[in-house]
């Protein structure tokens, strides 16, 4: 097999085999003198994934730095801070393919802002390699990714390795390192880990099978990449289908666009639509392409069905026979990326597969160490942090746990305030419902000043939408205070 | 054809993106450039919106030097598929005598393509603009998220950016902000081609080799459409056998040696063809990083 890896990656094109390749997604990890630029820069090269006049450029930077004739890691490191400062900054993707795959690399940054970076880049791969620095043998980061990835719900671990060439090759400093990763990795145990010795400097391993570590008789880094099995079992889980759009282009045609979360699904097949809870049938399975006969996870279509019930956006259709958890209550680990800290009461904007609405930060349980694993006392969410939360929110959510679906059991979080994504979670379980949180866009106040109506929102993003605040509109105004007067009564009431 | 189950992926990957932006942002518009990208994203908007039709416009920024051929495929592209094409040129900059070899390859781009964009995002309310813009084009571009915010001025902070996590985007701006989305972020060039290649998309002609007149200098065939590019003393155009590998404008974009006359035969090109794909784009290499700081200033 090595052999097809020296052709040209692309040169296959009008083969047959073209049909069967497929996509893998993996992300990278490691500390800053890790190499990881440089193991990633040598798979692209050595891969012969990238052209001349991109290693011209990198050639002549790397002219005032410290590397051999060409630095690799500069083929990776694309904003101007990067290459100056000679680190990487912010989550990046790659491209790469073989006759047998492609790639997607999300390359993410070990120094600061690791676990924000890291948890972005796993949270859409099917795989991850953590470097470890053969020197420096099991560190408390690389057990830190290793944990990520597990949190994250990846099912492969490819542990490399590297700068086997500063330790004369010897395979007892390999054999050491994998004996510790191992037992840390039980404590994970959806974790399949593979290790690999490696010089990403030296090009060992990585692309082509290494004749200095006659020791070592497993495959290469890319070889392992083209071989592992990309999980395909989305398909073998219960239907999910999140409603994206409401697809109305006549009087005659009702459809609810989306892409399929995990399932199959055929014209006739009984399904629950929710949060109502209803039951309907599958009508149709329309595309562009025409109607399709089945579809499955992953597929973009629009479905109609044999009932005419009211869905909108947010709600989902799911398999009659293994009803998804409905609930305004659950238990969640929740993984905070902003630099502003989160305390229990705030509220804030929640996203999950396609609903949106306001969520709560009811409880927090304890506060994960992602050195130790030990659970601490917290009273606050701070940057980078992983705890156990219970959140509650004002609608109901239609969800599966995230170790049973990736992509119905994930949500993040929005601050109102700023607009920015401040939380990542993944949903444990439901949970008892305590108190009501209000669905209402935010607390908002009103006065009545010289025969004109002015409210008060305390939400810019509704402030913005609805300027100017002012109604001089005296009819207007008095509408619009009945109304708001009504509003707020029903939802003190209730 | 059955499509490779790579591209399936990378197909409904981008449908959802495209669905996305139309449930939850306000007015939305395709930033249409006429070239494959677009070509490709304009089928994907077909896909994601049926049996509706597309549900926004498409906008072409129009620096007045784009090539003849180009704004031909334009205008019956557009007719054909019903859709609304709003076409934006800074006149102003154009009437001042904005041109690359006048004004310099940075000063013209910032005038004729930036600002123009910024002024038509602007004078529209878009919230919005959807791009074809992919990682894999250049190195900045690779820290792109798929919704990438833009404050008041159009402007990029590449230090700055949301954290894009699964496949759930973060859509919410403030009035004047906005958002450039780019459905083909992971895309590669080659599986643009072999999409346009299974789905049988009609694309520029400019993209399939033929005798054109050029000045040729050295590795460089320079297109002559515009009569004030300069020529060396005694030069004349020859015809040599060539074709777009991107389009842009014509004075600023360098043509390639090819025979590659069809979309097998480009596909086939690709796969032995050791330069990168923006390396005839003069504006790429005006100075160092400049996709970088152009984008910072509310590039594409």
């Amino acid at each position: 097999m090595a052999s097809t890896l020296l052709s040209n990656p692309m040169a296959d094109f009008a083969q047959p085999e073209e049909h069967d390749r497929d996509l893998l997604r993996f992300t990278t990890a490691g500390s800053v003198d890790d190499g990881k630029s440089t193991l990633i820069g040598r798979l692209l090269y050595d891969s012969r994934n990238v052209y001349d006049d991109q290693i011209e450029s990198v050639s002549k930077a790397s002219a005032g730095r410290n590397a051999g004739a060409i630095d690799f890691s500069l083929l990776t490191d694309g904003l101007r801070a990067e290459r100056e400062q000679g680190i990487t900054i912010d989550v990046a993707h790659r491209y790469f393919s073989t006759p047998r795959r492609k790639f997607i690399i999300a390359d993410t940054p070990g120094h600061e802002q690791y676990t924000r970076n890291m948890v972005t880049g796993a949270s859409t791969a099917d795989l991850a390699i953590v470097l470890v620095d053969a020197r420096k043998g099991l560190l408390v980061q690389s057990r830190r990714h290793a944990f990520i990835a597990s949190l994250l719900g990846l099912q492969h671990l490819v542990i490399a390795v590297n700068k086997m060439d500063l330790v004369g090759y010897d395979e007892r400093v390999f054999s050491a390192i994998e004996r510790d990763f191992r037992q840390f990795l039980e404590l994970f145990q959806t974790l399949e880990p593979f290790f690999i010795p490696v010089s990403a400097l030296e090009g060992d391993n990585i692309v082509h099978r290494s004749d200095r570590m006659s020791w070592y008789r497993g495959p290469s880094l890319l070889e392992y990449l083209e071989e592992v099995p990309v999980e395909e079992s989305a398909s073998r889980k219960p239907f999910r289908f999140a409603v994206q759009r409401v697809v109305r282009p006549d009087h005659i045609f009702r459809g609810y666009a989306g892409t399929i979360a995990s399932g199959e699904i055929k014209p006739g097949d009984t399904v629950t639509v929710w949060p109502s809870g209803r039951e309907t049938r599958i009508a149709s399975i329309s595309t562009w392409d025409g109607e399709l006969d089945s579809a499955q996870a992953g597929q973009a279509v629009t479905l109609t069905l044999s009932d005419e019930l009211d869905l909108s956006r947010g709600n989902t259709i799911a398999a009659a026979d293994f009803e998804p958890e409905v609930a305004t209550a659950f238990r969640a680990t929740l993984v905070w990326l902003n630099e502003t800290s989160a305390q229990t009461g705030k509220r804030y904007r929640i996203k999950q597969a396609t609903h949106q609405g306001w969520a709560e930060l009811a409880q927090i349980e304890h506060r994960i160490n992602i050195n130790t694993l030990e659970k601490e006392a917290a009273e606050t969410l701070e940057v980078n942090s992983i705890s156990v939360v219970r959140i509650e929110t004002a609608r109901p959510l239609v969800f599966d746990p995230y170790a049973a679906n990736r992509i119905t059991g994930s949500f993040i979080l929005i601050d109102p305030a700023t607009n920015a994504t401040v939380a990542a979670g993944m949903i444990d379980r439901a949970v008892e419902s305590t108190h009501r949180v209000s669905d209402l866009p935010a607390q908002f106040t009103w006065q009545i000043k010289d025969r004109a109506l002015v409210v008060n929102v305390d939400d810019p993003q509704f402030a913005a939408e609805n300027d100017p605040r002012t109604i001089s509109d005296p009819e207007a105004a008095d509408l619009l205070q009945r109304l708001l007067e009504r509003l707020h009564k029903l939802s003190s009431t209730e | 054809m059955t499509k490779p189950g790579y591209l399936k992926r990378l197909e409904a990957e981008s449908i959802y993106i495209l669905r996305e932006v139309v449930a939850e942002c306000a007015k939305p518009v395709l930033l249409y450039s006429i070239g494959k990208d677009s070509s490709v994203l304009v089928r994907l908007a077909q896909k994601a919106f049926h049996p509706g039709p597309i549900p926004f416009p498409l906008l072409h920024i129009d620096t007045g030097y784009k090539f003849k051929e180009m704004i031909e495929f334009r205008d019956r592209f557009a007719a054909q598929l019903g859709v609304k094409l709003i076409v934006h040129t800074n006149r102003a900059a154009l009437a001042d005598g904005a041109n690359p070899f006048v004004w310099g390859t940075q000063r013209c781009c910032g005038a004729l393509k930036t600002g123009a964009l910024l002024e038509a995002l602007r004078e529209g309310a878009y919230d919005a603009a959807i791009g074809g813009a992919r990682r894999d084009e250049e190195r900045s571009r690779a820290k792109e998220r798929v919704f990438s915010f833009r404050d008041v001025k159009g402007q990029w902070d590449p230090r700055n950016q949301r954290p894009e996590l699964w496949n759930i985007f973060n859509t919410h701006v403030n009035k004047g902000e906005s958002q450039r989305v780019f459905p083909l972020s992971n895309w590669t060039e080659l599986d643009v081609w072999q999409y346009i290649h299974y789905e049988n998309i009609p694309v520029v002609p400019l993209y399939f080799a033929k005798y054109r007149p050029m000045l040729v200098r050295g590795d460089s065939l320079l297109p002559i459409e515009q009569p004030f590019v300069p020529r060396l003393p005694g030069e004349e155009p020859q015809m040599v056998k060539c074709r777009m590998r991107s389009l842009g404008c014509s004075p600023c974009t360098g043509a390639i040696r090819s025979d590659a006359d069809s979309i097998p035969a480009i596909i086939e090109e690709l796969t032995a063809v050791k330069r990168s794909e923006r390396q005839n784009r003069v504006i790429d290499h005006d100075q160092d990083g400049s996709m970088e700081i152009k984008k910072q200033e509310g590039y594409f």
